[in-house]
């Protein structure tokens, strides 16, 4: 009987580890074939040119400054939204229906699909606020789109700031703003950072937000103002592999690598600092 | 005037704590909009089940059938491949691996989570894609298949990290008694861990499953995007999501086709927030 049942055990175990390999092979495999192909690709050329012959030859500049362009006025717009929404929720707010909804609407902010995002900015933005297409709408609509990122890292990093803290800043007489700004944020700030860096890495790689709003196909030239179209590194990686007929296999690969790594970078940027955090912790 | 000051910001403070609630409530607002002016053209039942999607054809026809049915063949898929996985992969990580593993494998999963779509559906096109064509030997390896693969990949991360927390959240007390009465590791995850941690779980599948219907770069590179009502799932599809981002280019602002890409928003819509809701309501039951 003993024996039967470790023998299922065992069955058992090694199936969920198989599950787990079929996990993480395959995404290995993914990551590692995008550098393999990638790298070759990758010279000063590729990154500091712009892109020639209907980009089949030349550089990516244009895309990876809009990017750049687009991830920097999304968090412009979202972080003070998003970390006074946190300092709310984790100071303010009490226990009742108003907070229980404001937390349902994060949950849902986080799952509303990225096209319909796109189909928002296209309304709101571009088309009611005649911003047209252009840096700011996409930025608005990517900052909409990674405020529950925000408010979500935050609000975490700032409740696991004890409440004795609190407490003491406040038997000093200091008042409730006073005790957030001076106490609180300061032992906050790494989650928040972490928030904000997952933020950056999530506006990033996304292609549905940006596709109405901002994207421009071909646009061989820098954005000189934030009303102006932009190319960037998402979409513009879509449109050479399905859009545009013969593109070389190099750039293709290229341009995934440059995406990918950005996007892996800052979030491993966000794991370090986070676990850092966690280990260096005092309470 | 420094009480006036504190004033100002705590009121700033209480309007960013509705923004969330402002937001959604104003991307619902917005898709109605630009949306309900379809209704006055087409009823809401022949654009749910209308068998057509030609939306630029003189009559257009505008019915969103073969789009749902592409959206929910896809997602069947994607689902019965990343919940067995996903949730297995959970179990492992939670009550399986040892520490140091387990710190590397949660690491994985959510750098998996970290891959843009359109990455994802770059790699679809290039490794999966004529894979998929050679195996069954058909004209395109553009299929439902080729998207169920890759999006189950992309539900996931979803599911493993959300199945996790749910496990790592069952009282430890619960499994101490198990293993007091002399069940095994395994009969006590079977037994005590699973069924505890079950509505947890429950939501982290439906998390997973609102994170394919919403997704749409990849299935838009991967699947094909043939607007018919599909037969297997060897053939092209397209989804729900994929004709917003393909078609909303094309269709000028204020016409027919663009209020019925609209229409489909709010379909999405509601779709996700009824997914959202109830995953939500599931989490909190526990507590």
């Amino acid at each position: 009987m003993k024996k039967n049942s470790l023998r299922s055990q065992k069955i058992a175990f090694t199936f969920l580890l198989f599950a787990t390999l079929l996990i993480v092979v395959p995404v290995g495999l993914i990551v590692l074939e995008i550098i393999i192909k990638g790298i070759p690709a990758i010279n000063w050329q590729f990154l500091s040119q712009m892109p020639r012959q209907g980009m089949r030859a030349g550089g990516i500049l244009p895309a990876i400054v809009g990017t750049l362009y687009l991830v920097s006025g999304a968090i412009f717009f979202a972080l003070p939204i998003g970390v006074l929404a946190a300092i709310y929720l984790s100071e303010y707010a009490k226990e009742n229906i108003l907070t229980r909804i404001i937390k349902l609407a994060i949950v849902n902010l986080s799952g509303v699909p990225s096209v319909v995002y796109g189909l928002f900015g296209l309304a709101i933005f571009v088309v009611f606020f005649k911003f047209g297409v252009s840096i700011l709408s996409g930025s608005l609509t990517l900052g909409i789109m990674i405020l529950p990122i925000i408010i979500t890292a935050s609000r975490e990093a700032l409740e696991t700031v004890p409440q004795s803290f609190r407490e003491v800043s406040l038997s000093l007489g200091a008042s409730k703003w006073q005790t957030i700004r001076y106490i609180v944020l300061p032992n906050a700030i790494s989650g928040i950072l972490t928030g904000t860096i997952l933020g950056l890495g999530r506006a990033a790689g996304e292609t549905a937000p940006i596709l109405f709003t901002v994207a421009a196909f071909y646009l061989p030239r820098l954005p000189k103002s934030i009303f102006d179209q932009a190319m960037a590194l998402p979409y513009h990686l879509y449109v050479i592999s399905t859009q545009v007929p013969n593109v070389d296999e190099k750039i293709r690969y290229g341009t995934a690598f440059v995406l990918l790594v950005m996007v892996l970078f800052m979030n491993l940027v966000a794991i370090i600092i986070r676990s850092q955090f966690r280990k260096k912790k005092k309470w | 005037m420094r009480k006036f000051k504190e004033f100002i910001i705590e009121k700033l403070i209480l309007l960013c704590g509705l923004a969330s609630i402002f937001f959604v409530l104003l991307i619902f607002i917005f898709l109605l909009k630009e949306g309900l002016a379809l209704f006055k053209i087409v009823s809401p039942a022949d654009f749910l089940f209308g068998k057509s999607w030609y939306p630029i054809s003189e009559p257009a026809r505008l019915g969103i059938l073969p789009l749902i049915l592409g959206s929910l063949l896809v997602t069947f898929g994607a689902a019965l491949i990343s919940i067995p996985i996903g949730v297995g992969c959970a179990v492992y990580i939670a009550e399986v691996a040892p520490a140091r593993i387990k710190e590397f494998l949660k690491v994985g999963i959510e750098l998996l989570a970290a891959i843009p779509s359109v990455v994802i559906g770059f790699i679809g096109m290039v490794t999966l894609v004529p894979l998929v064509k050679n195996i069954f030997h058909l004209p395109t390896g553009l299929t439902a298949l080729s998207g169920s693969i890759m999006l189950a990949f992309m539900a996931m991360p979803t599911i493993v990290s959300i199945a996790e927390d749910a496990l790592y959240a069952v009282p430890k007390s619960y499994k101490e008694g198990a293993f007091a009465l002399g069940a095994t590791h395994w009969q006590t995850i079977w037994r005590v861990s699973l069924p505890a941690a079950s509505s947890g779980i429950l939501a982290a599948v439906m998390l997973g499953i609102g994170r394919v219907i919403g997704e749409t770069m990849a299935v838009m590179m991967i699947t094909g995007n043939a607007a018919v009502i599909p037969q297997s799932i060897l053939q092209p599809v397209r989804t729900l999501t994929a004709t917003i981002a393909a078609e909303m280019g094309e269709a000028v602002v204020g016409s027919e086709h663009y209020s019925a890409l609209f229409a489909i928003g709010i379909v999405l819509f509601i779709i996700s927030f009824i997914i959202n809701v109830g995953a939500d309501l599931f989490l909190h039951r526990d507590k």
